[in-house]
Formats: C-alpha cells, sequence, structure tokens
C-alpha cells in the first residue's frame, strides 16, 4: 500500500499541467480548492504521478481532471466508477482516483456508486458536491436542498435530498467521509486517509456553485458562501444540534466509517491463483 | 501442431477463441442468449492469469471493458439486443478515444424484450448507427460455430489493430447450436500487438501515423496523457477549432478506409453468371446456400453474396458479385436493414427486393428459393 510520504514541500506546480491553464471555473467555484486539497494529498501519500489515474465524469466535476499532470480519463457522464473498475482490476499497480459530482455520482451513476462501494475494489472516490448541475446552466441535482431556487425548480425544489455518505456506507464502503471546502487543511488529511485506506474509499466534498446556484439562491459571494459553510456544517460533536432549512441532514463533516474489509482486486487474484494451482487458498 | 476437431456451442467457440486471441478481460451482465460466453469466460480467464467480472449493467461491462483496455489488456463484453442498446453511447467513447475492445451482440428477437429465446438479425442496423455522432465502425457476421471461432480472433486482430472497437455480430440459432470447430494451433492465431507509444518526449497521442492510427500511451509508461470523448486534438486536449475538429473527425473515420483491405471480407457462390443474387449473411446466409445449390440444380441461375464483414459494408464486392443480375434478393431475420445498404450499392437497377422474417423463426431454403424463382420469372 502506500506507505511513503514525502518530506520534500508541497508545490502544486509540479502537479498541474501549467499549459492547460487558466482553468475553466467559475470565480468562487470551490472545485479549485478540492483540486488542491487532492494534489496536496497525493503529494504527502507519496504517489507517484506517473501511476496516478485520474478518472472523471462529465459535468464541473468531470473537467478537474484534466489539470492534473498524471494519467487521466475524461469518461462518459455517471460512468467513471465502472471505467476506473476496468482500469484497476486491469493494472493494479495504478492509484486510481474518482473525480465525480453530485449529478453524475448520484443520479446518472448511482447505481455505479453502490456497486463499487460494494465490491470494494482500491478506488478513491472523491465526489464534488456543489448541489446543482452547474455545467448544464443550474438545474436541480439529487442533493438540491428543499425550496432552492435552480433553473427547472423555478418555484423551489421539492424533492428530498440523497445522503451521499450514508448511502455510500449503506452499501458496504470501507472508508467513508465528508469535508467542506472552506476546511482546506482538514479536507487533505481526509483525502489522504482515503488514499492510504486499501478498498473503496469514498470522500464528499461539500463544495459551492456561486455564479450560478448561489446567485440565483441569494447565497452572497463566494466568500460569504464559503463562510456560511461553519453554520451550515456540524462536527460530528454536534449532530444532535437542531436542523436548518437548507440541511435537513444536518450534514457532519470528519470520517464515518473507517473499516477492514476484503479488497477486491487482491481477492480475485487470490481465487484465479488458487484455481491455477499457484498457492494455498 | 495441426488444428483440433471439437464439437462446440456457438457462444462457447467464442469464448474460447477470444482466450486464444489474448483476451485477459471480460466484464458482462447476464443476457439471453449471450449469457453462455460470460459462463465460459468466468470459468476460463481466472485459469488464463485474466480477470472476469461481473458488473452491475451493460452499461457498467462496457464501461469496465474500455478501463482494462486502456490500462492495456485485450477485453471483450458480450450481450444481446437490449444490452447493446445500452452498451452504444460508450462504443462511441471507445471509438473516439480509439480504444480497442471487441463487443459480441447475439443477436434475438427484438424491438424491447421481444423474443429472447429466439434469433434475429435485427440489430445489423443498430451496429452501424446506433450510436450517436459519425463514428468508425467493424461489424463481423459468422455464420457457423467455426467462424465465430474464427471471426472472433479476427475481431481482436482488427480491434488492436485499428485502435477502435469491433462488434461481432451473430444470432441465437449458431450461438446454441453445436457443430464440429477446427481449433487452430496456438502459433496460427495472428492478432496484431498494440502499437503502444515509446518513452520519447512530446508525445502527441492522436497525431497519427502514416496508416491513420496514433500509438497509444501505456499508463505508468511515463507519458501521462489525457483521455476524452470530447472532440479533441492532437495533444488529446479538447479543442473548439472547427478546422482541427474536421481535421480529427476525418482521420478517425478515414483510418477504416486506409485498412479496406484487411477488413473486407466476403463468400460468393456461383455468381458469374447469376441472374439472380442473394445476399445474405449469419445463419441466414446457410439457408441461402442451401436454396442456390438446389436452384441451380434445377437450372435456375442463382448466386449467393454473403458479406462475412457486415460493416463497412463491402461496395465493389458486391457490384462485382452482382454484374450479371437482373434481380436481387436479401433475405434477412428482420423488416429489412441491409437491404437498404444494398439497394444504395445496386442503385436503380437492378431491381433489390427484401425478403424478411420478424417471427423469431429462421429463414428456410425453401422461402428463399421461391423468392428466387419469382424474381427469375420476372427477371
Amino acid at each position: 500500500m502506500l506507505e511513503a510520504t514525502r518530506t520534500l514541500p508541497f508545490d502544486i506546480k509540479d502537479y498541474l499541467r501549467l499549459d492547460t491553464m487558466p482553468h475553466f471555473m467559475c470565480p468562487g467555484c470551490g472545485h479549485g480548492i478540492a483540486l488542491r486539497a487532492l494534489l496536496a494529498a497525493v503529494h504527502d501519500c507519496g504517489i507517484d504521478k506517473d501511476r496516478l489515474a485520474v478518472v472523471c465524469g462529465i459535468g464541473c466535476s468531470g473537467r478537474v481532471g484534466g489539470y492534473i499532470d498524471a494519467n487521466t480519463f475524461h469518461t462518459t457522464h455517471g460512468r467513471p466508477l465502472a471505467f476506473a473498475t476496468g482500469l484497476k482490476l486491469a493494472r493494479p499497480d495504478l492509484t486510481v482516483v474518482v473525480v465525480t459530482g453530485d449529478g453524475d455520482c448520484l443520479a446518472i451513476g448511482g447505481n455505479h456508486l453502490i456497486h463499487a462501494a460494494r465490491r470494494n475494489l482500491d478506488i478513491t472516490c472523491l465526489m464534488l458536491n456543489n448541489e446543482v448541475y452547474g455545467m448544464t446552466g443550474g438545474q436541480a441535482s439529487p442533493t438540491t436542498a428543499a425550496t432552492r431556487l435552480t433553473s427547472t425548480t423555478p418555484s423551489g425544489a421539492i424533492e428530498p435530498v440523497f445522503d451521499a455518505c450514508a448511502l455510500a456506507a449503506a452499501a458496504g464502503a470501507g472508508f467513508v467521509g465528508r469535508e467542506v471546502t472552506r476546511q482546506a487543511p482538514a479536507l487533505k488529511t481526509l483525502i489522504a486517509r482515503a488514499l492510504r485506506h486499501p478498498g473503496f474509499a469514498f470522500v464528499e466534498v461539500m463544495s459551492d456553485c456561486t455564479e450560478i446556484y448561489g446567485r440565483k439562491n441569494d447565497l452572497g459571494e463566494a466568500p460569504e458562501m464559503i463562510l456560511s459553510q461553519k453554520a451550515d456544517m456540524r462536527p460530528e460533536a454536534r449532530r444532535d444540534a437542531p436542523d436548518q432549512p437548507f440541511r435537513p441532514n444536518a450534514l457532519p463533516t470528519g470520517v464515518f466509517v473507517e473499516r477492514d474489509l476484503p479488497e477486491y482486486g487482491e481477492r480475485w487474484r487470490a481465487h484465479a491463483a488458487a484455481l491455477r494451482g499457484e498457492t494455498e487458498r | 501442431m495441426t488444428a483440433r476437431l471439437t464439437a462446440l456451442h456457438g457462444n462457447h467457440a467464442c469464448a474460447l477463441a477470444a482466450v486464444a486471441a489474448g483476451c485477459r478481460f471480460f466484464a458482462g451482465y447476464p443476457i439471453t442468449p449471450s449469457s453462455e460466453i460470460a459462463e465460459h469466460m468466468s470459468h476460463a480467464l481466472p485459469r488464463a492469469g485474466g480477470v472476469f467480472v461481473q458488473m452491475e449493467d451493460e452499461i457498467a461491462s462496457i464501461a469496465a471493458v474500455i478501463g482494462a483496455s486502456l490500462g492495456g489488456m485485450r477485453a471483450m463484453t458480450a450481450t444481446s439486443g437490449p444490452g447493446f442498446s445500452l452498451m452504444q453511447e460508450n462504443i462511441g467513447y471507445a471509438a473516439m478515444t480509439e480504444v480497442p475492445c471487441v463487443v459480441i451482440d447475439v443477436m434475438r428477437g427484438g424491438p424491447s424484450t421481444g423474443m429472447p429465446t429466439r434469433p434475429a438479425q435485427g440489430d445489423v442496423m443498430q451496429a452501424r448507427f446506433g450510436s450517436h455522432g459519425d463514428r468508425p465502425v467493424v461489424a463481423l457476421a459468422p455464420a457457423s460455430v467455426q467462424e465465430i471461432y474464427t471471426e472472433t480472433i479476427r475481431a481482436f486482430d482488427l480491434a488492436e489493430r485499428l485502435r477502435t472497437p469491433v462488434t461481432v455480430l451473430y444470432d441465437q440459432v449458431i450461438a446454441q447450436l453445436l457443430e464440429s470447430v477446427a481449433i487452430p494451433p496456438p502459433e496460427a492465431v495472428k492478432v496484431a500487438a498494440r502499437k503502444w507509444a515509446n518513452g520519447a518526449g512530446g508525445f502527441q497521442p492522436y497525431a497519427a501515423d502514416d496508416d491513420g492510427v496514433p500509438a497509444m500511451a501505456r499508463p505508468g509508461d511515463g507519458h501521462r496523457v489525457h483521455t476524452t470523448g470530447l472532440t479533441h486534438a492532437e495533444s488529446g486536449f479538447p479543442t473548439q477549432s472547427p478546422a482541427v475538429a474536421d481535421r480529427m473527425m476525418r482521420r478517425l473515420l478515414g483510418k477504416i478506409d486506409l485498412h479496406l483491405a484487411g477488413i473486407e471480407k466476403t463468400e460468393t457462390l456461383a455468381t458469374e453468371d447469376a441472374e439472380v443474387l442473394v445476399v445474405a449473411y449469419g445463419i441466414t446466409a446457410r439457408a441461402a446456400r442451401r436454396a442456390v445449390t438446389e436452384l441451380r440444380r434445377d437450372g435456375v441461375k442463382a448466386g449467393l453474396f454473403r458479406p462475412v464483414t457486415v460493416w463497412p459494408f463491402p461496395e465493389r464486392a458486391l457490384l462485382r458479385a452482382a454484374e450479371t443480375a437482373r434481380a436481387v434478393l436479401v433475405p434477412e431475420m428482420n423488416a429489412g436493414q441491409l437491404v437498404l445498404e444494398v439497394q444504395r450499392v445496386i442503385g436503380r437497377a437492378p431491381p433489390v427486393r427484401p425478403l424478411g422474417r420478424i417471427d423469431g423463426e429462421p429463414m428456410t431454403p425453401g422461402e428463399i428459393a421461391a423468392a428466387v424463382r419469382e424474381l427469375a420469372r420476372h427477371a
């Protein structure tokens, strides 16, 4: 596994494709903070970027991979976990990270999330949750909270939201955690723990869509939106705090699940080797 | 070593051929009448040092196959019409990103759930046009268990050589037919090695060589390239430039034309002086062969043209076979699909007539012969 820890200071330029800059994310978008936290975690874990594969789906989150100086795959909408499953099984030597979004992972790709969690292949999945379909112009997603305005909920959303972490945990993920972009150091630490976890690790990153979602719902500019994460999110110790209207799940942060489960790739290789008579089962 | 003679069901032959061709990754989802391929692969691949994984649906199956191929493995999935429909978006992704893979589609009655245990040839146009946009298409249509074996191996060779998905189309009848098969010795199985990029700097992942096929970067070899289904430049990164988009798309589509001679495969029977030409593929071609043989015995000048490669459609070979024809008959187990392509190639004359069967039964030599006699009378 990933035992090495780098002692050299982290320089983000070592991990970016600088010729792809400037990036296309809107001013104030939280995805850049998530990208930086991921790269810093990759650095801390001592992962060789030649052996790092980043698999993305479609949407704003889907564009994050293209900026990373690694083996990057921009796949189809909702399917990055399925592509990553084939890649990781074919190439167990690679560190495979999936970067997905709330629409990509919970709506069109929901089936792949629950089965990736169940199968427990060694993939780290970062779901950047900005509560909206930003790329297509701000339509409601499975994490758009009740009463929020989007371009497809012009009178306010009325559907319940998904608690992605509870879903991943219930489906059997060995590692589940959530963090906000406001807490960038904690986010980096959480992602590093997820990368070190041998098995499927799910991290929900509470990002923010200032330009479309924030504007439409009068949530202020980027600083106000990021600062509001403090009031909206509760550390685990305060889970009994009363609900607030836009955070019906009283979203806690931190690590919710960390358990040792048989990793699928190792399990398959041992199973196949036994069938070939190479080792004792 | 010489070929070993054995008896196999079509789906079993397909799985054995895939393993012989070096396929070491299979992802699939159960569906009649293709499931035996997955079952055989689940047995064979762990023993061959490969990976078998049953995915949560067909979309995930083809995605995992593409992922494994991106990682460097020869990879395949197998399905039937409903699953083939679900795979179309990702087949387009594989074509756009130029990822070799093989898709077996065992055709059954459709549309929708249709007749799962009965044969059809209703996916021949889906194999051509199922994915949105224009893409390079290669599809092979074996007509016997022996040919399932050889065409599955050829599918891997073409996929690796051209860096494109290749579909093998056959139907429920030959999938579950038990026939004798000559298994060639391993040294006789020829599958092209994928053209991998070497470690040189300044690598452009979509800059093609003269053969129209770019070298592929293997993760871990130091190239760290970007792969995207967005229209991309030679660099692999997305482009909005009309000039670049046009150049890249024309190269992508044109690589099939550059390799046409190696892709096309056809068979003819008694076409030299044929007045009525039968154009048939897959299981239907076997009924047509019997019909043509019996018609010739009765003095009716019938001939058979059989595309083994259905896409790209072998236009010039068909025109040659149809030189003396005064009528063309296209029997197929659908309401008239490949007949549209035959009509396009032949033009206004001679007349091209469909003969469709959509009741879940294979075509009989008798009904094909009767239709030929009818055309011969009026031709």
